[in-house]
């Protein structure tokens, strides 16, 4: 690469286009020197049902603790289709590009990619590229789409989920939102909040093979936290979910920082956690099963579905009283009273 | 968190239960409390207290939320310096999505103004100082916790000389609503819990003539669970008992004579006037505002815009249920025309407004148990304390 | 506007203290109290410390807490 800065040339298809995947991109993003001429990757024929999402990916900072918008954007699409039980076949990248964007910090998202991809088993297949006027995109923005592979029959979804169903998490909650709220300027909150990006698709690979059927339901608690997909999943689903407050995993200096700017951390996005619905006689085996994970060494029981009420979730305080959970109008933001 | 989850304890709640259980027996009568501070009302909501205490106490929330208090016509006048141009606009998250006649700052943000949400007013003075070439406009809303704070602002603006900066005020004080509240013949309030961190700079002793002219028992109270458990049980002692004094159940920060530091840096930035409370009408004495010395400070003044002129909705009732006069599940308008989404008064958008707390944690709809779906038509008033001659 | 969060102050210089709780940190103005020192515990809102934390009468409440059920009220 001759300049430093990304140029609109980048993205104009022509020679710094080349430029810019046979030096950078393609070789960072699949490991290989030579890039197919094709506009299309084709796929060989698959055993089971597949399973297709897309996400784009727009944080604010592109570099917080514990992570960037690179690993994010592979973790996130990954963990979509594991919440469908399917493993990762083929990644697609779209990036859009500001004009102006340093050449080093485009390398290093780039590397982060690589590498999350790499430990998430999944291959980055094709790509486009974008280069916008300066102004007209914050840094940079990532849409990856993902094709999986279900070598199961098993219906996991977010309408399966039955009354006296366990709710399991695999650890703490509102590590990536906090991380990132707290690298916001304007804020100053320090610590070393670290986000939980990460691909889950190994973990639910763990807990197919071991409970089968008796998972009902998966799902990732990203914007909104879990609050709002327990909400979400109560209404697909039809029926009431109580969470229990004294079982919520926090960690103490994620509690500290909800504290001074006002946060809920139920409503706080996560990037490296599920929320499993298992039947009540295969639970305990499903937190063994997370416990021996990686990624699920802070696994805890949350609450349950508890009555065919549908689309309440409450939840039991950690005194005893019972509160109703709802979803928020918009973005949760920080309050002083 | 050290003097935070020692004030968590559930066996510790039971307790306070347990105690208040048996100080209403034999009372032959409901009990009405109310707080008045919307730090307790999400407090009391976010911890299910409701659901806990005897039937026979009814908490209920009076005008403690100052974004719910503010009139409308300050989000017009916040509105409109946005749209000025080389204006950014400094405020607590709490303010972003109240409506204004028209509109929000949160939509005007969509719209290109620069709306930043800082933690502390202090930031807002590093605002300015980044920005020489932009104006900053702080918005001043809160209680006496929230305005030395922004009065330490101001003299931290003084120190840097900074020309640029400039707060939008609609500071708020206590007491004084609790009396306009008090004098009202169809209010019956058998005793009140008083705002901690406001205590903390104004001191136990500010609530005594309200007692003494009143006859109402005061509990100043913290914002933890156990607190607000303590708090209720000794307001119920005293209810029972026929008495009426000022107590401090939050001895760990609020003082008699509270934070004389605090409040000189406010009086030294600031005076007291007249103040306009949203569904309580103008009250004496109960606002702050710049000192002339300080008024090149004064958003209102130093940067005119052009208002558009206030409109209430109609139907809205915020007024009756700023005065506890009202449960928002009494409101026709609450859930059906009013939600978060689409607030008509801004108890329903301010994150600790009644109105907003009930929708996201209310207990209505929890069904089977002690706690039956309240009835939709007002309760009829229960006898109470007869005001003294 | 009331969201006041208890923590610790590690440093003071010039009128700031660096406080901190369970690992978070942040500035706070010390402008409105005296007499504070490395170790306190000071009530936090808005980037200003407010008032100290009075350990005493923290423990007093914790024990009048734990003795709800007596009939005593709570001490002056």
């Amino acid at each position: 690469m001759k300049s430093d800065i990304i140029l609109l040339g980048h993205g104009s298809g022509g020679k710094l286009s080349h430029e810019l995947l046979d030096d950078l991109i393609v070789p960072i993003l699949s490991g290989i020197g030579q890039r197919d001429q094709n506009d299309a990757t084709t796929l060989a024929q698959q055993q089971g049902r597949l399973a297709f999402t897309t996400d784009s990916y727009v944080v604010d900072p592109i570099f917080f603790p514990g992570g960037s918008i690179g690993d994010l954007a592979i973790h996130g699409t990954v963990n979509d289709l594991a919440m469908a039980g399917a493993m990762p076949l083929g990644i697609s990248v779209g990036l859009i590009i500001e004009e102006g964007l340093a050449v080093s910090t485009l390398r290093t998202i780039l590397e982060d990619m690589r590498v999350a991809a790499k430990k998430a088993g999944a291959k980055i297949l094709t790509g486009d590229t974008k280069v916008v006027p300066r102004g007209k995109a914050d840094k940079i923005f990532i849409n990856t789409s993902g094709i999986g592979v279900m070598e199961h029959d098993l219906k996991i979804s977010g309408s399966n989920a039955k009354v006296g169903d366990i709710i399991l998490i695999n650890g703490t909650i509102g590590d990536h939102g906090m991380a990132v709220m707290a690298s916001r300027e304007g804020l100053e909150l320090e610590s070393d909040i670290s986000s939980d990006s990460a691909p889950l698709n190994s973990l639910v690979a763990d807990l197919i093979r071991g409970v089968g059927s008796q998972l009902h339901t998966l799902r990732d608690p990203t914007r909104g936290g879990v609050a709002t997909t327990l909400k979400e999943i109560a209404i697909q689903s039809e029926v009431e979910i109580t969470l229990q407050e004294d079982s919520l995993p926090v960690n103490s200096t994620v509690a500290a920082a909800c504290a001074i700017l006002g946060l809920d951390p139920l409503f706080v996005a996560n990037e490296g956690k599920l929320l499993a619905f298992i039947a009540p006689e295969a639970a305990e085996q499903a937190l063994t099963i997370m416990h021996s994970h990686e990624f699920g060494k802070g696994a805890a029981i949350i609450g349950e579905v508890t009555s065919a009420t549908k689309g309440k979730v409450r939840l039991q305080t950690a005194i005893g009283g019972l509160r109703a959970i709802e979803m928020l109008a918009g973005e949760q933001l920080p309050r002083i009273c | 968190m050290k003097h935070q989850d020692e004030y968590r304890d559930p066996g510790l709640a039971r307790l306070q239960l347990q105690a208040i259980s048996e100080a209403i027996s034999g009372f032959d009568r409901n009990m009405v409390l109310m707080e008045v501070c919307g730090t307790h009302t999400m407090a009391i909501y976010q911890n299910g207290i409701r659901a806990l205490l005897p039937e026979q106490i009814r908490l209920i929330s009076g005008p403690g939320c100052p974004v719910c208090v503010t009139p409308v016509g300050y989000i017009d006048r916040a509105v409109a310096l946005a749209r000025r141009s080389d204006t950014i606009i400094a405020t607590f998250g709490d303010m972003v999505r109240v409506p204004g006649s028209s509109t929000s700052l949160l939509h005007e943000q969509a719209r290109g103004a620069t709306i930043k949400i800082v933690y502390s007013p202090l930031d807002a003075v590093t605002l300015a100082e980044n920005n020489p070439a932009s104006d900053v406009v702080f918005l001043g809303v809160g209680f006496e916790t929230t305005t030395p704070t922004i009065a330490g602002a101001i003299l931290t603006a003084e120190k840097k000389h900074l020309k640029n900066f400039f707060v939008l005020c609609a500071h708020k004080s206590m007491p004084e609503p609790m009396t306009a509240l008090a004098v009202d013949p169809d209010l019956q309030v058998d005793g009140y819990l008083c705002p901690a961190h406001v205590s903390v700079i104004i001191g136990a002793n500010a609530y005594q003539p309200l007692v003494d002219r009143f006859r109402v028992p005061c509990v100043i109270t913290g914002f933890e669970p156990l607190d607000v458990l303590q708090g209720v049980l000794m307001l119920a002692r005293q209810v029972v008992a026929g008495e009426a004094r000022v107590e401090t159940q939050y001895r760990r920060a609020v003082k008699p004579d509270g934070n004389q530091r605090a409040r000189e840096i406010l009086y030294r930035v600031f005076e007291s006037c007249d103040a306009q409370w949203r569904g309580l009408g103008d009250i004496p004495d109960s606002g702050l505002r710049l000192r002339e010395e300080y008024s090149r400070y004064d958003a209102e003044r130093a940067l005119p815009v052009m208002v558009e002129p206030a409109v209430e909705h109609k139907g809205c009732l915020c007024g009756e249920i700023l005065k506890g006069k009202l449960r928002p599940v009494d409101c026709p308008l609450f859930r059906t025309t009013c939600t978060p989404e689409d607030p008509v008064g801004a108890c329903m958008v301010s994150s600790e407004g009644t109105c907003a707390a009930e929708y996201k944690y209310g207990d209505w709809g929890l069904g089977a148990g002690r706690r039956s779906l309240p009835d939709s038509s007002p309760q009829p008033p229960v006898p109470g304390p007869q005001p003294p001659e | 506007m009331c969201l006041g969060v208890p923590m610790q102050v590690k440093t003071i210089a010039n009128e700031m203290a660096v406080c901190e709780i369970d690992g978070v940190r942040r500035e706070a103005s010390l402008m409105m109290i005296d007499d504070v020192a490395v170790g306190d515990y000071v009530l936090i809102h808005a980037g200003f410390a407010i008032e100290k934390i009075d350990e005493e009468e923290a423990r007093l409440t914790l024990q009048t807490l734990r003795d709800a059920l007596d009939m005593g009220l709570v001490p002056e």
